[in-house]
């Protein structure tokens, strides 16, 4: 899923500092999974902004509405006749959403409420961890299963480099050197030869390198 | 004389309660007037958004009194509100408002006046912080 | 390897047979020409060519192209470094082509210090291609007179190619294969990170010589002196894949109060001695970072000067 975190309490109160209707859009989808932009995200949002108004003696109108999904236009024109009430909308979905609605409702005053992060998974509850960098050619399958372009500091795909140390990248210990337990694994499974192949270049095309990317299914189009 | 009577919001669930009731009957001591206790099946069952609200509303503090760590009848009820105690601070702190306006107190059935003891306690640090600057229109 | 791939001087030494010892210069934090001509000074008549660093730690320094330029006009041979971090292949391609049309003639591939490390963190990073596929583009367009898409390249560049080898780093067992790796991507020559457990590395060029890998390129084991215990110590914790054994701390805990940097030359140059003997082992790389003033004392007192000249 998609990963996501809080902005700033000031930054989010400071965004929309000007006004005094302002609506909090929330997403059933993955930021309620990572707990950062569901229903209940939006009300601690919502109380949030109304103790810092009200700290300043004026008494802003927070309006709640937590859609389906924010990236399907299907869920983001239920907010038809409710946005026009707003003088601004803070969407706490992930970087997909306020930019959906910025696009179906041009005239309203769209901020993000969070930041988005990465592609990944949760490692346990609270923890999440980049798995995926959409890079567009799926090559897992010559790591043991395993991406080091999301998940090597410098996307070897030859690797590791010299600054692998006891199974951490030199960046930090907090993270795992990938290189590491790809060539550990692969080894115990007796896969050596693999590993010695000479991975040539990879094309970034298919990835944001070579341009804002659309995916268009014929078989399902109108 | 500080005219100040901070209001504060308190939760707190049943194995303190049992103590506080014996404590104040034992005693005859009882609770200031100006803290509105709500009593929760556990400390572990408060929100984060229940937390906020009284200060939305113009409370000049909160807490929470739960058990000791390793005695919540709900093995990590208390460990939970703890942490949620902890993210209000910060978005009081967020807010340039005091962090200590929130406070969470392990209690133990066993020691029933210290039960009163933190409400007087909280309303002493709140009359020192001062009311909040959170301007509730009637 | 019958013919000259580049004609360099290193290439010359290291073919005839004679014992290579190679040096390091690190550019200037700025445009102090006169400081990298002085440091270069030191090194000269001293060694086969000198390693010219690339933004080394991710400090933002005098480019290597530069610098190795200049030294070369001060009469020494360059090893310019190029790391994957800061340049896509067609700045690297592009990059090749200029050095090499001005007379620089050896090359060393590496991947790079991760840019979190160095002045300038918040930077975007590059790694297009890895340090192994960097070697590869390089054989490329030597051998094969084309550039990475097949194009062909009118006059092509003869460089020769080098690599660093980090023999301690980990996964332990799986450092000779990615040598080897390296190699069959077209490494001439490499230098490993610096050495100290004499030992341990005996064991690992063992493996090397049994993979026959001495025979298809020239190693060159890297020693860098010790200046003090806190640099000792320094090395043995902070730095990854860095072997330093207690011994050697002990050693030049015990030498007198002063004379503590000489006890780590005097190791160095124990080291260089039996990398002289050592199977396998082409030359030294001499990294004396900074204190490139002590280079002549420590060749002279290891035998290696004159350097032959061919």
């Amino acid at each position: 899923m998609i990963v996501a975190e809080p902005k700033p309490i000031k930054e989010v109160v400071d965004m929309v500092k000007d006004y005094n209707k302002v609506l909090i859009v929330g997403c059933k989808g993955c930021v309620t999974v990572c707990n950062v932009g569901g229903s209940k995200e939006v009300s601690i949002l919502a109380s949030t902004l109304k103790i810092a108004s009200r700290k300043k003696g004026r008494d802003i109108e927070v309006g709640e509405c937590t859609l389906e999904r924010q990236c399907d236009p299907e869920y983001v024109k239920e907010l038809e006749n409710i946005i026009e009430n707003y003088e601004a909308v803070i969407s706490i979905a992930c970087g997909v959403g306020p930019q959906f609605l910025s696009e179906r409702y041009p005239s309203a005053m769209v901020f993000p409420g969070v930041n988005t992060k990465f592609m990944g998974g949760a490692i346990e509850h609270g923890e999440w961890s980049e798995r995926c960098a959409g890079c567009g050619t799926c090559v897992v399958h010559y790591f043991g299963g395993l991406c080091p372009i999301a998940r090597c500091s410098k996307s070897l795909l030859n690797g590791p480099c010299g600054g692998s140390n006891q199974g951490k990248c030199e960046i930090s210990n907090d993270v795992d050197c990938i290189w590491d337990i790809i060539v550990r694994k692969m080894m115990t499974q007796g896969r050596l030869d693999q590993l010695l192949e000479f991975r040539p270049p990879k094309s970034w095309i298919t990835s944001r390198d070579g341009g804002p990317r659309r995916l268009i299914r014929e078989e399902l189009v109108k | 004389m500080n005219e100040f009577k901070p209001q504060v919001v308190a939760f707190y669930c049943p194995n303190c309660a049992s103590a506080a009731a014996n404590v104040a009957e034992g005693m005859g001591e009882i609770l200031p007037d100006n803290i509105k206790m709500i009593q929760v099946p556990c400390t572990g069952r408060i929100e984060t958004l229940h937390l906020l609200r009284p200060f939305e509303n113009g409370a000049d503090g909160v807490y929470v009194a739960g058990c000791q760590e390793d005695s919540c009848q709900y093995v990590s009820g208390v460990v939970k509100a703890a942490k949620r105690v902890a993210s209000v601070k910060k978005i009081l702190e967020q807010l340039d408002m005091n962090p200590d306006r929130i406070n969470l107190f392990n209690l133990s059935a066993g020691k029933g006046h210290r039960f009163v003891e933190v409400a007087y306690e909280m309303i002493g640090r709140l009359k020192e912080i001062g009311p909040s600057p959170v301007k509730v229109k009637p | 390897m019958s013919e000259f791939k580049a004609e360099s001087n290193l290439e010359k030494i290291l073919k005839a047979g004679h014992f290579a010892f190679t040096g390091e210069c690190g550019p200037p934090q700025g445009a102090n020409v006169e400081l990298l001509r002085e440091k270069g000074s030191h090194l000269k008549g001293c060694v086969d060519a000198v390693n010219v660093t690339d933004n080394q730690t991710a400090v933002v320094r005098m480019s290597s192209w530069a610098a190795s330029l200049i030294l070369a006009r001060e009469g020494l041979e360059p090893n310019f470094q190029m790391v994957c971090r800061d340049r896509n292949r067609l700045a690297i391609q592009s990059d090749i082509l200029g050095v090499y049309s001005h007379g620089i003639r050896n090359m060393l591939c590496l991947s790079g210090d991760h840019q979190k490390f160095g002045n300038h963190p918040e930077s975007k990073n590059v790694f297009d291609i890895d340090s192994i596929q960097l070697i590869h583009t390089v054989k490329t367009m030597r051998d094969e007179g084309k550039f990475l898409n097949g194009q062909e390249i009118d006059v092509p560049p003869k460089i020769f190619i080098g690599a660093a080898s980090n023999p301690f780093a980990e996964p332990f067992e799986f450092r000779v294969y990615r040598l080897g790796k390296k190699i069959a991507a077209g490494a001439d020559f490499i230098q490993t990170q610096c050495i100290y457990n004499m030992e341990r590395f005996r064991e690992f060029m063992k493996r090397v010589v049994d993979m026959g890998l001495h025979e298809k390129c020239y190693i060159l084991a890297g020693v860098t002196p010790m200046k003090s215990v806190g640099m000792a110590r320094y090395m043995a914790k902070q730095v990854p894949g860095m072997d330093v054994p207690d011994f050697l701390i002990k050693r030049l805990k015990g030498a007198e109060k002063g004379k503590v940097a000489a006890e780590g030359i005097k190791f160095a140059v124990e080291q260089i001695e039996e990398f002289k003997e050592m199977e396998g082992i082409a030359g030294v790389h001499l990294m004396a970072i900074e204190w490139e003033h002590r280079v002549p004392e420590i060749a002279e007192r290891a035998g290696v000067l004159p350097r032959p000249q061919v």
